[in-house]
């Protein structure tokens, strides 16, 4: 069997007396969509925020790309290419698209010896990154307030995997959108898989999973309860092993 | 400009509602231009714009307010505001007249002008410092902040200046404030310089970009991995600093430091942003728009003495201009959602 892209080994995380995470082995291949499944309180979220940085596990082991890992922080975790998109909170408004894709790593030029921002290559290279994962906006200039919430959601995947990111976490990405919002996620989320990127996708909605997924982890109480591959699995089965009986 | 407007677009309508937004300013400036010009003619049969007298000393009125606004237009962007500007100008004046006075002796008047500036300045980068820190690491809310710092440099300017106005002789400071090259007057050059350099910095350097940035999303621009406390503080420093320079040409203007020297001209140097089309939001503006709007006060203030308008009247018409602005600047957010396909 190949090295997994990221694998978390024997984790352990417990809050005070609740054990959050007890014993749960995680493991993502490149290219692979792994729905993590669980009702409320399962412990989906302390196994995403130990992933992807916000704070270590209490035993255990997390590796990527064949390594052993330690992760500081959240940033650490994204210098890694651990990426996390969350709803709404990854794009500055009143920015355009070019300007978001590069926050914080803006291209400089020169004009007579003076660095300006180079507008138009952010603008070149946003179209191209978007235009590769087939997410097609008919303008870039405009600021980010004025695209659907879909289109935004595209933007930062877009923005996560221009800068490399190999590992996408997704909290509910479908959650506030309309249909074809959903459709056009759903569908950006299948070409990332192509171009073997491994996706965490969290969701309640069991359509979503078996429409993108190809392997389903489920949580319960803290333990990982089961583990389907989508084709095998059907939806009965998953809610029985979400709820428990 | 045209990119720097581009960069402030409102929903949809993005960038036509930003030109709609500067065009409503510049509209407002030639209305009240020609509300002046009709005024004076009918009432004293007398020009009121084309004066070349006029227009000069509206350019020299509407330098100090705009001094103030160029930093504060920044920390507006930024989605802050700068309180203490008008106090951190009036100790800059008070401070720099001070050391050249105590230096004119030894140093001559350039040695002691430069002396003078350099005190100036940092003694302006204190209440920079300390509000950029105060609202970046401690995370004081701007107003409450910024507010404290006011009647901190307040007192301190006060107590520098022994509760009087300074009065300072140097011949190269009062050229500064009062000297001409060609038809120009110098504090006009001088405010042009700085408008345009922090022109540059804001709509073409990375800095600009992050001010927009933490002004629309402070979480986004953490996330991107801004430095998002640093760019903070550097603002506040950049607000004081540009106090700064009007207290020094304040002091070359009336040759004398005054504590009080920017206490009127924190209320324009608002009104100036905000009518120039900034959010107090934050994520919207630009110096265009602030120039725009510094005129604009400038215009009120100088119309309203040319045609015997008792001058108290100025703060009513200017604090009126302001609400104005933001009311129109909250019925447009208001209006503007997003677009869903």
């Amino acid at each position: 069997m190949t090295e997994p892209l990221l694998e978390a080994r024997n984790i352990y995380k417990r809050f005070g007396g609740v054990h959050a995470l007890e014993n749960v082995t995680f493991r993502l291949d490149a290219g692979e969509v792994v729905a993590l499944a669980g009702d409320n309180g399962a412990g989906k979220s302390t196994l995403i925020k130990i992933i992807s940085g916000v704070f270590p596990p209490d035993e255990g082991e997390l590796r990527y790309q064949g390594e052993p890992v330690a992760l500081g922080n959240p940033q650490d975790a994204r210098r890694r290419g651990i990426e996390t998109i969350y709803q709404d909170l990854a794009l500055a408004d009143n920015l355009d698209v070019g300007a978001n894709i590069f926050l914080g790593r803006e291209p400089m030029r020169r004009v007579f010896g003076v660095p300006v921002m180079d507008r138009r290559r952010m603008r070149a290279e946003a179209a191209h990154a978007l235009e590769a994962l087939d997410i097609g906006l008919d303008r870039l200039d405009r600021p980010v307030r004025a695209l659907s919430g879909g289109q935004r959601q595209c933007i930062a995947i877009g923005r996560a995997i221009h800068w490399n990111a190999r590992v996408l976490i997704m909290d509910e990405p479908t959650a506030a959108l309309g249909v074809p919002e959903q459709r056009r996620v759903i569908a950006l989320i299948r070409s990332l898989k192509l171009s073997g990127v491994g996706v965490i996708f969290i969701s309640h909605n069991l359509a979503d999973i078996f429409d993108v997924s190809d392997r389903i982890v489920v949580l319960r109480r803290g333990v990982n309860v089961g583990e389907r591959p989508t084709r095998e699995a059907n939806a009965d089965e998953i809610v029985r092993l979400m709820v428990g009986g | 400009m045209s990119v720097a407007m581009a960069e402030v677009a409102k929903p949809r309508h993005a960038a036509w509602s930003a030109w709609l937004a500067a065009g409503r300013a510049w509209l407002f400036l030639g209305a009240l231009v020609i509300g002046f010009e009709l005024w004076s003619r009918l009432s004293f049969g007398a020009t009121f714009i084309f004066n070349a007298s006029n227009v000069r000393s509206i350019a020299v009125f509407a330098t100090a307010p705009l001094l103030l606004a160029i930093g504060q237009t920044f920390v507006i962007i930024s989605g802050g505001i700068d309180l203490s500007v008008g106090f951190t100008m009036g100790l800059a004046a008070v401070v720099a007249s001070q050391v050249m006075n105590g230096t004119s002796g030894t140093l001559g008047d350039f040695g002691s002008l430069l002396a003078g500036v350099a005190a100036a300045g940092l003694v302006a980068v204190v209440p920079g410092v300390v509000n950029g820190l105060l609202i970046a690491r401690l995370r004081v809310p701007p107003f409450i902040g910024t507010l404290g710092m006011y009647g901190v440099a307040r007192g301190v300017a006060y107590l520098v200046a022994g509760g009087t106005t300074v009065p300072v002789d140097n011949r190269i400071l009062s050229f500064l404030g009062n000297g001409t090259i060609g038809a120009v007057p110098v504090v006009v050059l001088v405010t042009a310089l700085a408008m345009l350099g922090l022109h540059y910095l804001l709509s073409q350097t990375r800095f600009g970009q992050y001010v927009y940035a933490i002004g629309g999303s402070r979480q986004a621009s953490l996330r991107a991995g801004i430095d998002v406390g640093g760019v903070t503080v550097r603002l506040y420093i950049l607000s004081a600093l540009s106090a700064a320079v009007g207290g020094v040409l304040y002091a070359g203007r009336f040759s004398a430091g005054a504590a009080q020297a920017g206490e009127p001209l924190l209320l324009d140097s608002i009104a100036a942003v905000v009518i120039g089309g900034a959010s107090l939001f934050g994520g919207s503006g630009t110096l265009v728009g602030t120039l725009i709007g510094a005129l604009i006060v400038a215009v009120i203030q100088y119309g309203l003495v040319f045609i015997n308008v008792e001058p108290f009247w100025q703060f009513v018409a200017v604090g009126v201009v302001i609400i104005i602005s933001v009311l129109v600047d909250q019925s447009q957010r208001k209006s503007g959602g997003r677009v869903d396909d």
